[in-house]
C-alpha cells in the first residue's frame, strides 16, 4: 500500500485505535485534513480555539484513560495549544499533539506562521519530535503513542513540516508493531526487597496514614488501593488529583489533604508515624511548609517516576514502580503478615482521628437569602447521585467541588491540578461527554474561568454535547479575592468582575438553555430541571455569596497543623 | 560539591537543548558543558560540571535520566576517574615577562603554541584545579584572553559507559 504522509498519519491513528481527533485546520496541516476528510473511521471535532482542542483531548483522556489526540496548524495554532499541553504535562496526562510546521525549506526563515514548535513546547512535554522525512512518519507516531502512554504518562508533540505530508509523495506504508527505544525503559515492577521493607514498616505502624495521588488513577490501581486500605484498616487521604481512587463515602476516608484539605486529613498527616505515599508527588499545595511536614513519620513512597522520589521530601523507603504492580505485591505481603499488628495503638489513633473529624471542618453558615456555593455542590452531588463526571475550572469553585462532591470512582473528577488552568473546565467536560455520551457530565466553574474558553459553547452545539454548566457566580475572582482579604488587608486589586455578560443570553445565543438562579430555595429544583433535559446543554448561572471563603485553609508557609478553620 | 557528569545521548538535533533547557528550567547551575561525537555515530557524549549538595545532584541525575534522548548518565564522583581540561591562554609578553611565562609553562607542562613580539599563547592540559593554579601563578602578567574546553571525564580501568540494549 503506497500512501502520502497525510494518509500515513491517519492510518497510524486508526492502528492506535483513535476514534476522535480534536483540532483546528490551517495552512500547514491542509494535506492532513484532506486525508482525514476522505475517511470516516477517525472523526474530527472542530473546536473554536486550539487551547480548547487540547483541553478537550485532555478531558477525553482523563475520563477514559486512553490517549487524547490533537491536530493544530503551525504558528499561532501551535502557540495557542501550549497552555493545554502544559496543563496535561503538569498532571501527567497522555496526549499526542500533532502540530503543523512550515515547509522544510522555509524552516528558520521566519516564514508565514512559523514558530519553533519543538523549542517552544520542549519544557512542557514528556517528549517531542519533528518528522523530517515521510519515511520516518509511522515510526515516529508509534514512538509518540508509546512514550505518551507508558511510564509516567504525558503529552508528546509531533511537529510535521508541510512537505512531509505532500499528497504527491507516496511511499509504502506499514505500521510498526513494536517500538524499541534504548533510552527509554520505564520501570514497572518495584524492587522486592524494598517492598518487603516497606510492608514491615507498614504493618507495624501505630499511627499510619495512607496518602495517595493522581498516580493511582493514572495507573488504574483504584481497586488495589481500596483492597490494601481496607485490609489494613488504616486512614486514607487523597490529593486533589487523587480523588475518586478510594470511595469517599467510606469511613476510613478522611478527605482531601493540603491547603484546603480537611482538618482530620491534615492533622492526621502531621501526627502520623508511618506515611504511605502512593502515586503522589509531595506538591507544595499538599505539604505546606516542608520543614514542618510530617515531623514524626517514616515515609514510604511508591512512584513510577524516580525523579518524583525525594524531590521535595526525603523519604525512608523509596519504591520505583507502577502503583498497581507494587500494591498487588504489598497486599500479598500484608496478607502473609496477617495484617496490621498494633491493634491497641491503632484504636487510640482512630479515637484521635474521630476527635479531629468531630470538628466538622466543612460545616458552613447557612443562609435563606443568598446561595452558598457549598450548598450547590452538595445538591449537585444529590441530584447526580454522586455518579457524574465532574470537571472544574480553577479557583474557589474548584476547591468546593473537590470538598463537597464525594467522588466514589476514579476518572470522574477532572480538573487542572498542577498548572491550575482557568478555562479548562468546559472543553474538558466536552471531551468527557464525547467519550461517554450517556453519562452525566457537569462542569463546575465560575464567572471568571468560564469566560476563558466560553467559545467552546459553539463546539458543544455543533457536536451535540449536552453537558451541564454549574457556574458559581460570585462576581469576584473568588480565590484572588480571598487571598486579598486575608493577606492584603482587603485591597481587592482587579479581583472584581465588573461588566459581566448575561450568561443566560450567552447560552441562548449559542443555541443552549440558560438559567439564572438567585435563591437558595431554587437550587435543588433548578438542578433537577437542568439534569432532566438530557439532550440540552444547560448553563446554570448561580448567583452565590460574593464573600464566601474556602475553608479550612493552610496559609502559604504554614505547617499542615496550622490551619485556619473558619 | 563539584561533580562531573557524563551523559551519552542520541545524536539527534535538539538533544543538547533538552539538557541545557533542563538546567535552566530547574535552576541547576552549569559550570561547564562540553559535547562531541563518539566512536558510535548514533551517540553524542556530553560532559558537564555542576555543583550542589547530594540531594541536588541526585535530582540532576534523575532528571537527566528522565529525558527521552538520554541513553546513559554517570556521575563521575561515584567512580575512580580521570579529569582533563584543555586551556589556551594568550598573554601579553614583553622583555623579562617572556622568560617568566616560558618557565611557568614548563613547570605546568604546558606548551607555547603561538608567539608574537608582544604575546605568547600557552596550551595547558590537566584537571580544572591545575588550570586554575596556572592562572593564579601568572600573578601580574597581563592576560589577553583565556579559552577553556570545560572538563572531560573518563573512568579508570578497563570498563566504559555501557549502552543499554534496545
Amino acid at each position: 500500500m503506497e500512501l502520502s504522509g497525510g494518509e500515513i498519519l491517519v492510518e497510524c491513528l486508526k492502528s492506535e485505535g483513535v476514534d476522535a481527533v480534536f483540532g483546528y485546520p490551517g495552512g500547514a496541516v491542509l494535506h492532513i485534513y484532506d486525508a482525514l476528510f476522505q475517511q470516516e473511521q477517525v472523526q474530527h471535532v472542530l473546536v473554536r480555539h486550539e487551547q480548547g482542542a487540547v483541553h478537550m483531548a485532555d478531558g477525553f483522556a482523563r475520563a477514559t484513560g486512553k490517549p487524547g489526540v490533537v491536530l493544530v496548524t503551525s504558528g499561532p495554532g501551535a502557540t495557542n495549544a501550549v497552555t493545554g499541553i502544559a496543563t496535561a504535562h503538569m498532571d501527567s496526562i497522555p496526549l499526542v499533539v500533532f502540530t503543523g510546521q512550515v515547509h522544510s525549506a522555509l524552516i528558520g526563515n521566519d516564514a508565514f506562521q512559523e514558530v519553533d514548535n519543538v523549542g517552544i513546547t520542549r519544557p512542557c512535554v514528556k517528549h517531542n519530535f519533528m518528522v523530517k522525512d515521510v519515511r520516518d512518519m509511522a515510526e515516529t507516531i508509534k514512538k509518540a503513542f508509546y512514550v505518551a502512554t507508558t511510564g509516567r504518562p504525558g503529552p508528546v508533540v509531533v511537529d510535521i513540516p508541510k512537505d512531509v505530508t505532500d499528497p504527491k509523495v507516496k511511499i509504502p506504508f506499514e505500521y510498526p508493531e513494536k517500538v524499541a527505544m534504548r533510552s527509554y525503559h520505564p520501570t514497572e515492577k518495584g524492587h522486592s526487597g524494598q517492598i518487603r521493607k516497606a510492608v514491615d514498616l507498614i504493618v507495624n505502624a501505630e499511627r499510619p496514614m495512607i496518602y495517595t495521588g493522581g498516580g493511582v488513577i493514572l495507573g488504574r490501581a483504584g481497586d488495589e488501593l481500596t483492597h490494601f486500605t481496607k485490609k489494613l484498616g488504616y486512614p486514607i487521604v487523597n490529593t486533589l488529583m487523587g480523588l475518586g481512587a478510594y470511595p469517599s463515602g467510606d469511613k476510613q476516608f478522611l478527605g482531601m489533604l493540603g491547603m484546603h484539605g480537611t482538618y482530620e486529613a491534615n492533622m492526621g498527616m502531621h501526627h502520623c508515624d508511618v506515611l504511605i505515599a502512593i502515586g503522589a508527588r509531595f506538591d507544595d499545595r499538599v505539604t505546606g511548609d516542608l520543614s514542618k511536614f510530617c515531623p514524626h513519620a517514616k515515609i514510604v513512597h511508591v512512584d513510577i517516576d524516580p525523579s518524583s522520589i525525594s524531590k521535595n521530601v526525603v523519604v525512608d523507603v523509596p519504591i520505583v514502580g507502577a502503583v498497581k504492580s507494587v500494591l498487588t505485591e504489598m497486599i500479598e505481603l500484608v496478607n502473609q503478615a496477617g495484617g496490621a499488628k498494633k491493634a491497641q495503638a491503632l484504636e487510640s489513633w482512630w479515637d484521635q482521628i474521630e476527635q479531629w473529624r468531630g470538628m466538622k471542618c466543612l460545616d458552613y453558615k447557612w443562609s435563606d437569602e443568598i446561595i452558598k456555593p457549598q450548598y450547590v455542590m452538595q445538591k449537585l452531588w444529590e441530584v447526580t447521585k454522586g455518579d457524574a463526571f465532574v470537571t472544574s475550572d480553577v479557583g474557589q469553585h474548584q476547591m468546593w467541588a473537590a470538598q463537597y462532591y464525594g467522588f466514589n470512582k476514579p476518572h470522574r473528577w477532572i480538573n487542572s491540578g498542577g498548572l491550575g488552568t482557568m478555562g479548562f473546565g468546559l472543553p474538558a467536560a466536552l471531551g468527557a461527554k464525547w467519550a461517554y455520551p450517556d453519562e452525566e457530565v457537569a462542569c463546575v466553574t465560575g464567572e471568571g474561568s468560564i469566560q476563558m474558553c466560553s467559545q467552546e459553547l459553539s463546539t458543544a452545539f455543533q457536536y451535540h454535547l449536552p453537558v451541564k454548566i454549574i457556574s458559581l457566580n460570585n462576581r469576584y475572582l473568588g480565590m484572588v479575592r480571598q487571598w486579598q482579604e486575608f493577606f492584603y488587608s482587603g485591597r481587592y486589586a482587579m479581583s472584581y468582575m465588573d461588566a459581566l455578560p448575561d450568561f443566560v443570553k450567552l447560552a441562548e445565543a449559542y443555541g443552549h438553555v440558560g438559567m439564572r438562579i438567585e435563591k437558595p430555595a431554587d437550587v435543588e429544583g433548578a438542578l433537577k430541571e437542568a439534569f432532566a433535559m438530557k439532550d440540552r446543554l444547560v448553563f446554570m448561572d448561580f448567583q452565590t455569596d460574593p464573600e464566601e471563603n474556602v475553608y479550612p485553609m493552610v496559609p502559604a508557609g504554614a505547617g499542615l497543623n496550622e490551619m485556619i478553620l473558619v | 560539591m563539584r561533580h562531573i557528569i557524563s551523559i551519552l545521548m542520541e545524536n539527534e538535533a535538539g538533544a543538547l537543548s533538552r539538557v541545557a533547557g533542563l538546567f535552566s528550567a530547574r535552576g541547576y547551575n552549569i559550570e561547564s558543558l562540553c559535547v562531541a561525537p563518539t566512536h558510535d555515530d548514533s551517540l553524542s557524549r556530553l560532559t558537564l560540571v555542576t555543583s550542589g549538595d547530594e540531594f541536588v545532584i541526585e535530582q540532576i541525575v534523575k532528571q537527566l535520566n528522565k529525558l527521552i534522548d538520554v541513553v546513559k548518565v554517570q556521575d563521575m564522583a561515584d567512580t575512580a576517574h580521570i579529569e582533563r581540561e584543555l586551556m589556551l591562554v594568550k598573554l601579553q609578553a614583553f622583555d623579562a615577562v617572556r622568560e617568566e611565562v616560558y618557565r611557568l609553562a614548563d613547570i605546568f607542562r604546558g606548551q607555547i603554541i603561538d608567539v608574537t613580539e608582544s604575546s605568547y599563547t600557552v596550551q595547558l592540559v590537566g584537571p580544572g584545579n591545575k588550570l586554575d593554579a596556572f592562572i593564579d601563578a601568572l600573578g601580574s602578567i597581563p592576560v589577553v584572553e583565556i579559552v577553556r574546553s570545560g572538563a572531560l571525564g573518563i573512568s579508570r580501568g578497563p570498563r566504559g559507559m555501557l549502552v543499554p540494549e534496545v
